[in-house]
């Protein structure tokens, strides 16, 4: 047991509880109502959109998972850069039209978005199940993050975690969406020193970069299969798969749309998409410490435990703690959205859609409060059922469900031509696909081999699923027009999605 | 270009051709700073799509 390390990180997580059930008389307002619990009443500016988005986007993939594949295979891990590097430009397009018709109509979820323009409550349920599947994974992820750093200060078991969760969800009951927005802020001020530190103290000790790279290639030459210190040819199609996967799914997941659904202007999502890379530099710097690790001599089965190690080996313990603190709260804001932007999900499109019609705004607020609870249960659940070598794939298989509500989403935003039953069908066939090559990996693996005319295509599941699907939506919606089967009624009209609110 | 125009929403894609294909920056040499090319290339286009994207930002920030 480490109790320097654990003391630190002791003070610091009851810190932020302190801070997760003040955060609900922050900017006060009735917390019994849905949008003030879940979307924080569409109020956050320029800053705390980019410390809430950040959190969402930011999260143990970044410290725990990212690195432990760096760790273990090599270069392979870094596609998590280019995935950052390019989502910001692409949803700086789509996503202030999103927020425009979101606010105009009230919506808190896409598949809000998805009944009003389509008017097809079938393909909106498909949607919010999706979202809210996706999600578990991901939740699952910031888990596996934790046990991570309570595990490298001596804490194994599952009592610990299973304790730090139980304060998670009673002040994201109590405070909803402001208390991870407001823990967000000291999370990225705790990531930040810890990085910066981190990039200097490491290598410093590890005798610079040149040392690093050299000692990491020959340590990833003796892992079976042998890591690659930069990609190889057969890597550039999972690579870029998984990068343009990845970035495509992103603002697809529900708790992503929670952060941009709460900011208060289109102006303020656009400001963020050119402020947010100021995170994806350190998450670069974030995934050299697997090399770190790698050079310093760790050497573990489970490569989730290579930061932490890492951190225990080259910083103070007192150092270590706070670093261990910064990860486990870093582990906790995301986990804190996304359960809230599942239960939204399932407060809107299930709940009042199927089960009580004239639901009050404040009889949906205790929905979504006590679904919060349900959906972390869930992630535990799937945390036990799918052990997986690489935390990281939890994050690619929430990637693969979600891409496939794509083409209604973003399509959606843009055009009507596509036919709502020829949209669900896609999906649906996306849906299959996607698990099924999955499966055929033994659920180990996200990556699948494609055969086309003798040519073998390596890549993403994700990619190769939401292909098939824009194929059968795009032939369907032909087929159907056809036919004249029967529209659905669109309830935007074109100029919801292009208005700034005068206030 | 006018500001406003649609098409400044192009400068989007030029980041998706600098990054999604590793067989152009796949290689150890040149390093900088002991850091191999492939490295350094991509953490070089964190920031040119951060510019890219400001540039966007001034000139669509009223549309």
């Amino acid at each position: 047991m480490n109790w320097t390390a654990l003391v630190i990180f002791i003070i610091f997580f009851l810190l932020v509880t302190v801070l997760g059930f003040v955060a609900a008389r922050w900017r006060k307002a009735d917390l019994n109502h849905l949008e003030e619990w879940g979307l924080a009443g569409r109020k956050f500016g320029t800053l705390i959109t980019w410390f809430l988005v950040g959190g969402d986007l930011y999260t143990a993939y970044t410290f725990i998972a990212v690195p432990a594949l760096m760790y273990g295979a090599g270069a392979l891990g870094f596609y998590a850069v280019p995935y950052t590097i390019i989502i910001y430009p692409i949803f700086f397009a789509i996503l202030p039209r999103f927020w425009s018709v979101a606010k105009k109509h009230g919506y808190v979820t896409a598949s809000d978005f998805i009944e009003g323009r389509f008017g097809d409550k079938t393909l909106a349920l498909a949607i919010a199940v999706t979202g809210i599947v996706a999600t578990m994974p991901y939740i699952a992820l910031q888990l596996t993050g934790m046990q991570a750093v309570l595990a490298a200060m001596g804490l194994g078991g599952d009592w610990p975690l299973i304790i730090a969760f139980v304060i998670l969800a009673l002040y994201t009951y109590t405070s909803g969406l402001r208390a991870p927005a407001m823990i967000a802020v000291v999370k990225d001020l705790m990531i930040y020193i810890t990085v910066i530190v981190a990039i200097i103290v490491i290598p410093m000790k590890l005798h610079g970069f040149g040392h690093i790279f050299s000692a990491a290639s020959a340590a990833l030459a003796t892992h079976t299969p042998p890591g690659a210190p930069v990609a190889t040819p057969s890597m550039y199609a999972p690579y870029a798969t998984l990068a343009l996967g990845s970035a495509l799914a992103l603002f697809l997941y529900p708790h992503s749309l929670t952060g941009i659904l709460s900011s208060s202007s289109r102006r303020v999502i656009k400001r963020n998409m050119a402020l947010l890379p100021a995170y994806s530099f350190a998450l670069g710097i974030i995934a050299l410490l697997g090399f770190m690790a790698l050079a310093a001599g760790i050497v573990t089965k489970n490569t989730s435990a290579a930061v932490p190690l890492l951190f225990l080996k080259e910083f103070p313990s007192w150092f270590a703690g706070f670093g261990f603190a910064a990860i486990a709260i870093g582990a906790l804001v995301p986990a804190a959205i996304m359960s809230i932007a599942a239960s939204n999900l399932f407060t809107r499109n299930i709940y009042k859609a199927y089960f009580n019609k004239s639901a009050s705004p404040q009889n949906e607020a205790k929905v979504a409060k006590f679904v919060s609870l349900i959906v972390k249960v869930g992630a535990l659940v799937f945390i036990l059922g799918f052990p997986q070598q690489y935390a990281i794939s939890m994050q690619q298989v929430g990637g693969i469900l979600v891409l496939q509500t794509l083409p209604a989403i973003i399509f959606g935003l843009y055009t009507r031509w596509f036919h709502r039953r020829a949209l669900l069908l896609g999906w649906a066939v996306g849906i299959l696909y996607g698990i099924y090559m999955w499966g055929t990996t033994g659920y180990k693996s996200t990556t699948y081999a494609l055969h086309i005319f003798g040519q073998t295509w390596a890549g993403y599941a994700g990619i190769w699923a939401l292909i098939v699907n824009v194929l059968v939506t795009v032939v369907f919606t032909l087929i159907f027009q056809a036919v004249k089967l029967g529209q659905g009624t669109d309830a935007t009209s074109a100029s919801d999605y292009s208005i700034e609110p005068s206030a | 270009m006018k500001k406003g125009s649609k098409w400044w929403y192009v400068l989007a894609l030029i980041p998706l051709i600098g990054t999604l294909f590793p067989s152009f920056y796949s290689s150890v040499t040149p390093t900088l700073w002991g850091v191999p090319f492939f490295y350094w290339y991509q953490m070089m286009w964190v920031i040119i799509s951060a510019i890219l994207t400001a540039i966007m930002y001034a000139a669509l920030k009223n549309n």
